[in-house]
């Protein structure tokens, strides 16, 4: 599995009238890599990532997400990620195990499947006492690391991470980096976007946008090489700077 | 002064910026009016009635064949006696009975004067009410030719009767009940979700931390809604005078008066919504269900008050748009002056103080 | 003069948001209030601005007391709450244009002040408000806070949702303001925009950690840290959770900071317990804690 492409995109465009949102932008992605996929507001990022989980339709180029072709195969695409994002994850007003049992069943698992992860996830977060509670009542940090995990529910092959831990206070946010160590290293690869540059250091490898183009990638040591600065925030400001 | 102004001028961008209430402030007066005023027609053709002809004589025949050819009539039955009336209202064959009293053409010779009766299916007051009219007017029409020949003064007196909903009220009369929803939506809805809007884009926060007093934020958001309301107002009256030829029997002066008191009491209701309420949503849910709804249902407006169950009746009392609708009939087609509707003037006066002492004590200079 | 707050606590219902908060910011600071979510960063500003009275304690604001003179506060503070809230249909010049007229002034009288931050989106300022990219909006909200030349400003959490540019771009702009004597109280979450207050105070939940210099704050670490990297993140991260000498771990970045139990540790010894553990690639150096090193130290 391991140094298998699962994200192949080459020369995708999006356009909107003449403005091309995404100007041809090509990379790729390992199973089990952590890719950060980082730009300014407005670079594009966001329109690149509908394209890949399969609900925007490119105007031109490749992609193929898990083998599938965001083409044609788009709903075998989005049974095989994952996706959460800061602005919606889980129902507040739905206790922790209902959002569970909701999220695995709106993945296609069996009743028996969903009371097993159910249980496991439960213990491994250390919900026990809150299981029963509205999630709306737990602080931001449990919210975040339960709606990562219940992103994993289906074991997709790629989850996509929209802004994952903004606003989390950093103890937390660390137990959140160590999940997502696990589930890379678990097979499971890991899309992250941000705009937060700390994020960016965790990844193993690091795309940089700037106006629809992909202006750097590569990892973030390499990355702080070659610019010769000491953070990747310094990388970020120098490339979109100009 | 000029702080005054520029939130004035802040808030007529916003109204005038946002399509969906611009639609609601100008659409919706003239939809409304228009359909009213043409789904509610008095026109009637070829209604099914019966005749009981008590008299069987001249006279009785003469007018009989004239209704027969009139083309709003169709005589489908006639009946010996009056016990069968009863039965045929029921089977619904007929909306009316036309019955002429025995000897209806001696008593019209000799005594002058003679009786008529129409008996009208009040389940539809609409239709009723319109076919008692028709039948009056081609009565009176026969009696002027016969009235014509001779000096003597013949009379022929037809005694309406409504069965089934003896206290009919008209419904025709649309328009106060229109122009009150429209003030009732315009004023109140629209102000209260432009507070909550500022709620709930965290603009309030601004606003609080700022010189402005509270009054002053208040009094800026009504002042650009009961200036479009009176232009909404006059739109509503022009129309049916001009489109629908309504009569404006009264001062169109206490008119105005009048309405931008009412304007003035759906506004401060509207505060009050704002003040409870901490998004838009509830505020137009709020606004939809405890304003709109009694407004239509509880007024008078559709459904006439005295036919209502007598909770119901009492209920209406708070509904100030009641107040509202009898003294908008008042001037419009009785022709009163503010003598006659001093009561409910005052009545509407007293509620729109009580709204904004309600308001303004409830009224948060700070957020909780 | 700045402000001054003592032993102030606010509970909504069962929840605790602030207890029991001192501190002082002089005038001409810039302060920063430097926490995650839900630390009670938000609750302290509305308590300052006036917008909620706290349970318990005092606080004066431009030497005005926060209840009693509110209205003298409303009158000489700008603010800036934490989600952008400007009117999204006015377009720029018409939202500065309002907030400078309610405060009973000008765009012209004041332009001196907010001309450096209003002159980079003035070529938009017939856009409205709600179509400016966030970095725009963020200028532009300063820009509304300060128009009326306020004494104190309050910035909620002003570079949340802001991409990198923008955010430097931020706060030099604030360095500059801080130079025309204005006291500045800033929120934020990112402990990496600590460093360029004057002074800050570590919060969470509800509880002040620390309040310092930046500089002190780091100097206080109490331990020594180093920075350990390996081939595979994942397996370094469990190994070090087994050793039996660890203190404390954290991921950072590319490396795991690294805090060992004993006084004095012996890095060769750690390097082979972690050959051991089948990892390769192994660096171990001493670095500098960070402020974010501090603050977990102080809220473990």
């Amino acid at each position: 599995m391991k140094n298998k492409n699962v994200i192949e995109v080459e020369n995708l465009s999006k356009l909107f009238g003449d403005f091309a949102a995404v100007n041809s932008i090509s990379f790729h992605v390992k199973a089990g890599e952590i890719f950060g996929f980082l730009g300014a507001n407005g670079a594009g990022k966001t329109t690149a990532i509908k394209m890949l989980i399969g609900i925007s339709s490119p105007t031109s180029g490749k992609a193929t997400i898990a083998g599938f072709d965001v083409y044609k195969e788009a709903e075998s695409i989005k049974k095989n990620i994952g996706y959460m994002s800061q602005k919606f994850a889980l129902y507040d007003d739905l206790t922790v195990k209902e959002n569970i049992t909701f999220f695995g069943g709106i993945y296609g698992l069996s009743k028996k499947q969903i009371d097993r992860k159910r249980c496991e996830l439960v213990d491994e977060l250390g919900l026990q006492e809150v299981a029963n509670s509205l999630v709306s009542s737990l602080p931001l940090g449990w919210k975040q690391k339960l709606a990562f995990s219940v992103s994993l529910l289906h074991d997709p092959k790629i989850v996509f991470l929209d802004e994952p831990t903004g606003g989390v206070d950093p103890i937390t946010r660390r137990q959140f980096w160590e999940m997502i160590y696990k589930a890379a290293h678990n097979g499971t690869t890991i899309f992250v976007t941000t705009h937060y540059m700390d994020e960016a250091e965790y990844c193993d490898r690091v795309s940089i946008m700037v106006n629809g183009k992909i202006e750097a990638l590569d990892t973030p040591k390499k990355l702080k090489a070659h610019y010769k600065t000491d953070t990747m925030n310094d990388v970020f400001l120098k490339l979109a700077r100009g | 002064m000029k702080r005054f102004v520029g939130f004035v001028r802040k808030e007529f961008y916003h109204i005038f910026r946002d399509k969906r209430s611009l639609f609601i402030l100008f659409g919706m007066p003239i939809a409304q009016i228009l359909l009213f005023g043409f789904a509610i027609t008095n026109e009637i053709n070829n209604v099914n009635i019966a005749i009981l002809d008590q008299a069987n004589d001249v006279t009785s025949k003469e007018i009989i064949n004239k209704i027969a050819a009139s083309k709003h009539f169709s005589i489908v039955d006639i009946i010996q006696k009056e016990s069968s009336i009863e039965s045929i209202f029921k089977k619904g064959k007929v909306k009316a009975v036309l019955q002429f009293e025995n000897n209806f053409g001696n008593n019209l010779i000799k005594e002058k004067q003679a009786n008529v009766q129409v008996l009208t299916d009040a389940t539809d007051p609409n239709m009723a009410n319109t076919i008692s009219n028709y039948i009056s007017a081609i009565l009176k029409k026969y009696q002027q030719e016969l009235n014509k020949n001779t000096t003597i003064d013949y009379q022929i007196v037809p005694q309406s009767r409504m069965v089934y909903n003896a206290e009919l009220k008209s419904v025709y009369m649309f328009v106060p009940g229109v122009m009150t929803v429209i003030l009732m939506l315009v004023s109140a809805m629209m102000t209260s979700i432009s507070i909550t809007r500022e709620k709930e884009q965290g603009t309030m926060e601004i606003l609080l931390v700022s010189p402005l007093k509270p009054f002053q934020v208040i009094i800026g958001k009504v002042f650009p809604y009961i200036f479009l309301s009176v232009i909404n107002a006059i739109v509503i009256v022009l129309l049916s005078i001009f489109v629908f030829n309504v009569p404006v029997n009264g001062s169109l002066f206490l008119l105005g008066i009048e309405s931008v008191l009412f304007i003035i009491t759906s506004l401060a209701l509207g505060i009050l919504i704002s003040t409870i309420s901490a998004t838009q949503q509830t505020a137009m849910m709020i606004s939809l269900m405890g304003l709109m709804l009694p407004t239509i249902l509880l007024s008078g407006f559709i459904f006439p008050i005295s036919s209502m169950p007598l909770p119901l009746q009492v209920i209406s009392n708070i509904i100030p748009a009641k107040w509202f609708i009898i003294i908008v009939k008042g001037i419009m087609l009785k022709g009163i002056g503010i003598g006659f509707i001093f009561k409910e003037t005052a009545i509407l006066v007293l509620m729109t103080l009580l709204f904004i002492g309600i308001s303004v004590k409830k009224y948060k200079i700070r957020l909780e | 003069m700045g402000i001054s707050v003592s032993n102030i606590t606010k509970s909504y219902g069962k929840v605790t948001a602030l207890s029991d908060i001192s501190f002082d910011v002089k005038p001409g600071e810039l302060f920063g209030l430097i926490g995650p979510d839900g630390a009670g960063k938000t609750t302290l500003f509305r308590i300052l601005t006036t917008l909620l009275i706290a349970d318990k304690g005092q606080a004066t604001v431009a030497g005005y007391d926060v209840l009693k003179e509110y209205k003298s506060i409303r009158n000489s503070v700008g603010y800036m709450p934490g989600r952008f809230s400007l009117y999204q249909d006015l377009t720029v010049e018409e939202n500065l244009n309002f907030f400078a007229t309610i405060f009973g002034t000008t765009i012209e009288e004041n332009y001196d002040l907010v001309k450096d931050i209003y002159v980079q989106i003035e070529p938009f300022k017939t856009r409205r408000a709600g179509k400016l990219s966030g970095g725009m909006k963020q200028k532009l909200a300063l820009s509304c806070a300060l128009i009326h030349k306020p004494k104190v400003l309050f910035l909620d959490e002003p570079t949340t949702g802001v991409d990198p540019v923008s955010r430097k771009e931020f706060w030099e702009m604030l360095k500059r303001l801080q130079k025309k004597d204005i006291t500045i109280l800033v929120s934020t979450p990112y402990m990496d925009e600590a460093a360029l207050c004057d002074r800050i105070a570590l919060i969470q939940d509800g509880k002040i950690l620390q309040i310092d210099t930046p500089n002190a704050i780091v100097s206080h670490f109490p331990k020594p840290l180093y920075n350990i990297s390996a081939n595979d993140m994942y397996g370094l991260i469990e190994s070090l959770t087994n050793y039996k000498h660890t203190y404390s771990i954290f991921p950072f970045g590319e490396f795991v900071h690294y805090t060992d139990k004993r006084d004095t540790m012996d890095i060769e010894r750690l390097k082979t317990y972690l050959e051991s553990q089948n990892l390769t690639d192994i660096h171990i150096e001493k670095t500098q804690p960070t402020i974010e090193d501090t603050f977990m130290e102080l809220a473990k």
